[in-house]
């Protein structure tokens, strides 16, 4: 009854070697993402969600080690892939939409030869056929005067309209894929609902699948139909998303939703999550989450919970948050 | 970007006149002038010495001297050497393209091998290539440029026989200069043994000027590749599927020549200071061997002048340096 996933990871590890000793950014995780779903990743900053879209994308570093049972793009083995072979794949089929605009485009080189480049070598576009089809994507984003504007450098422009050009960059060779990691964390509030809506319609229009990595509850609200709760490299929850902001199952879920300004009204002081997610050397015993959660007994303190099965999805804790929101997350 | 122009050239007349100022009294505080120096041991009658003192004009007052220095030099005429009685800028003119030629090819030298090796080191950051690039350049910097110039001598032309010892060409061939640039005027001439023996003569003066220049190029391309292979841009040039030469080559390296130029720019202050040195060594017949035998001679209208125009040039430039980063980086091109 389920097709082939377009995007399929079984038990995702990265580790990075530093001179303190190898850290495991990204522990263990599954991610599947259909031709044409929107999934939303989220998770605190330290929490392996932007390593992750990095790894999908093959853009680690050499000590970055990449490590999985499974890891296939349209049925095709990333893993087994050479760096050619796999370079075929990157910027074409799949095409990843950074979080600062500002410095992701290269200084030195006009927006107009940054989106031909990449139209160049996966499209052998060339002369003004290719000149065409890059005013073509400008206008696609919402870039007015299209053809001037080729000639621009990347200081010239707003950082919304860079992140437009990346955008456009992005999708010049209509990928299958759209990885975009917190694509409207460096803008204006003004602008990130811009950006996010031309996210939204260019995947609808094209019928693309997009991994949208935020921190934010909200951005993911309006635009995912899955959602990825990642916290420590793990997955902590993931579920559709009309079900995770009914009832979410895991209490770092559960907390996140109750830091949103618009479900705490009427209370003195928004609730936070006390405590930050743990790095390289505090790892704690047992859950991952347990020193920050208000619900950890002795067995969560001891024993490290699986992903388990709840209603619709996952997650990764021995005591699921029943129906009935509690204000899980409230400030002891 | 005129203005820009403008503004610039305004500024380098203090430095012009500071450079007036400072040849002119250094040289006058080395004992000697140029008289005592010419007669020297034999001795020369006192009545005789003022007499010849008078007739140069050494015997007014040195602000006077200064003066009418400054005023000949705004007018375009540096003097006549007290030695050839020829005049300053004409000899000036006749070496100088000797010295151009060998500070070219040494900066050619610098730029050709110091730029990949500093981008294979920044690319292979941590391995015995770039451990052993950045020892290197290290020693090269830090040798003295006379000690290693004899030290070649020993090695390449005594005990090898592989490159000619000093000068420019060999005797057997006498090319009429044109250009003055060796290395042109034989080949214009049409005579390639003459053009193999100018540049069996430049390969190791070459290799002496250009081992500092060399040593900063690699180091500062290294450092200025390993700052941007870091930048965002390039994991968004590796996100669209380039491969790595490109991504390297193109780039990163674009961006990683802005302060590299600016570097290339400031040694050709080094290379033309390190060229006296090195000319001396070689017997090169550049204005660097002509400055030191006017000092010796106390020559001091052709030190004044040589210094005065080797200045210019330097000054120049670093205008042109100036000029080029706005090319290389539209951010300053835009801003002005």
């Amino acid at each position: 009854m389920h097709t082939m996933p377009l995007l399929d990871i079984k038990n995702l590890s990265v580790e990075f070697t530093t001179r303190a000793g190898t850290f495991r950014a990204v522990d263990g995780i599954d991610l599947t993402v259909d031709e044409g779903e929107v999934v939303g990743i989220v998770g605190e900053s330290g929490s392996g969600k932007s390593v992750t879209s990095l790894a999908v994308m093959g853009l680690l570093g050499s000590n970055g080690t990449v490590v999985a049972d499974r890891m296939r793009f349209g049925g095709k083995d990333l893993l087994a892939m050479s760096p050619a072979q796999r370079r075929k794949i990157t910027g074409k089929d799949v095409a990843m939409v950074f979080q600062e605009p500002m410095s992701s485009l290269n200084p030195c080189f006009t927006v107009g030869f940054q989106i031909m480049e990449t139209l160049k070598v996966h499209e052998g576009l060339s002369g003004k056929a290719l000149r065409n089809r890059a005013i073509e994507l400008l206008e696609q984003v919402g870039i007015p005067a299209p053809e001037s504007r080729l000639s621009a450098f990347p200081h010239q422009l707003s950082g919304g309209m860079n992140q437009r050009v990346m955008i456009a960059i992005a999708i010049a060779c209509n990928p299958r894929l759209l990885v975009a990691d917190e694509p409207t964390t460096a803008l204006d509030v003004t602008i990130q609902k811009q950006i996010l809506d031309l996210l939204v319609r260019l995947q609808k229009e094209r019928g693309m699948a997009l991994i949208l990595i935020t921190h934010d509850m909200g951005v993911v609200a309006e635009t995912a139909q899955r959602v990825v709760v990642m916290y420590a490299g793990q997955v902590a929850e993931t579920r559709p998303v009309d079900a995770l902001f009914k009832a979410p199952r895991h209490p770092y879920t559960g907390a996140l939703l109750d830091a949103l300004p618009e479900r705490a009204l009427g209370k003195r002081r928004l609730p936070t999550i006390p405590g930050v997610v743990p790095g390289i050397g505090d790892r704690p015993q047992g859950c991952l989450f347990n020193p920050r959660c208000r619900f950890a007994t002795d067995r969560c303190r001891i024993e490290r919970p699986a992903l388990f099965d709840v209603d619709a999805g996952k997650a990764r804790c021995f005591y699921p948050l029943a129906d009935a929101p509690v204000g899980a997350g409230e400030v002891l | 970007m005129l203005r820009f122009i403008l503004t610039r050239v305004s500024l380098v007349i203090p430095t012009f006149l500071g450079v007036t100022f400072l040849t002119f009294l250094l040289i006058r505080l080395v004992p000697g002038d140029p008289i005592e120096v010419r007669v020297g041991e034999r001795g020369i009658p006192p009545e005789r010495l003022l007499e010849l003192r008078h007739e140069l004009g050494l015997d007014r007052p040195l602000w006077q001297q200064f003066l009418d220095y400054i005023g000949g030099v705004l007018q375009g005429d540096l003097g006549v050497s007290l030695v050839t009685r020829n005049s300053v800028f004409s000899e000036f003119v006749t070496l100088f393209p000797a010295t151009l030629e060998l500070a070219a090819l040494a900066m050619l030298f610098a730029t050709v091998v110091g730029l990949p090796a500093g981008i294979i080191a920044a690319v292979r950051r941590g391995s015995v290539f770039d451990h052993g690039v950045m020892g290197i350049s290290l020693t090269g910097y830090s040798m003295p440029i006379f000690w290693w110039g004899l030290l070649l001598i020993l090695f390449f032309s005594v005990g090898l026989g592989w490159t000619p010892v000093s000068g420019r060409l060999d005797l057997l061939y006498y090319v009429e200069p044109v250009t003055g640039f060796m290395l042109i005027d034989t080949l214009m001439a049409g005579e390639y043994g003459a053009f193999w023996s100018a540049l069996h003569h430049l390969i190791l003066p070459m290799i002496v000027l250009g081992t500092v220049p060399l040593a900063v190029v690699a180091r500062m391309t290294r450092s200025a590749m390993l700052e941007v292979l870091g930048e965002d841009y390039i994991r968004t040039a590796k996100a669209k599927g380039l491969a790595g030469k490109r991504v390297i080559g193109l780039h990163a390296l674009r961006n990683a020549l802005i302060p590299v130029v600016t570097v290339i720019g400031l040694q050709v202050g080094t290379l033309l200071g390190g060229a006296i040195l090195t000319e001396t060594i070689f017997s090169w017949p550049g204005v660097g061997k002509w400055l030191i035998e006017s000092i010796n001679r106390r020559d001091y209208p052709a030190l004044q002048g040589g210094v005065l125009l080797i200045a210019t040039t330097v000054m120049t430039v670093n205008l042109l340096v100036d000029v080029l980063y706005g090319v290389l980086n539209p951010r300053i091109r835009h801003s002005r």
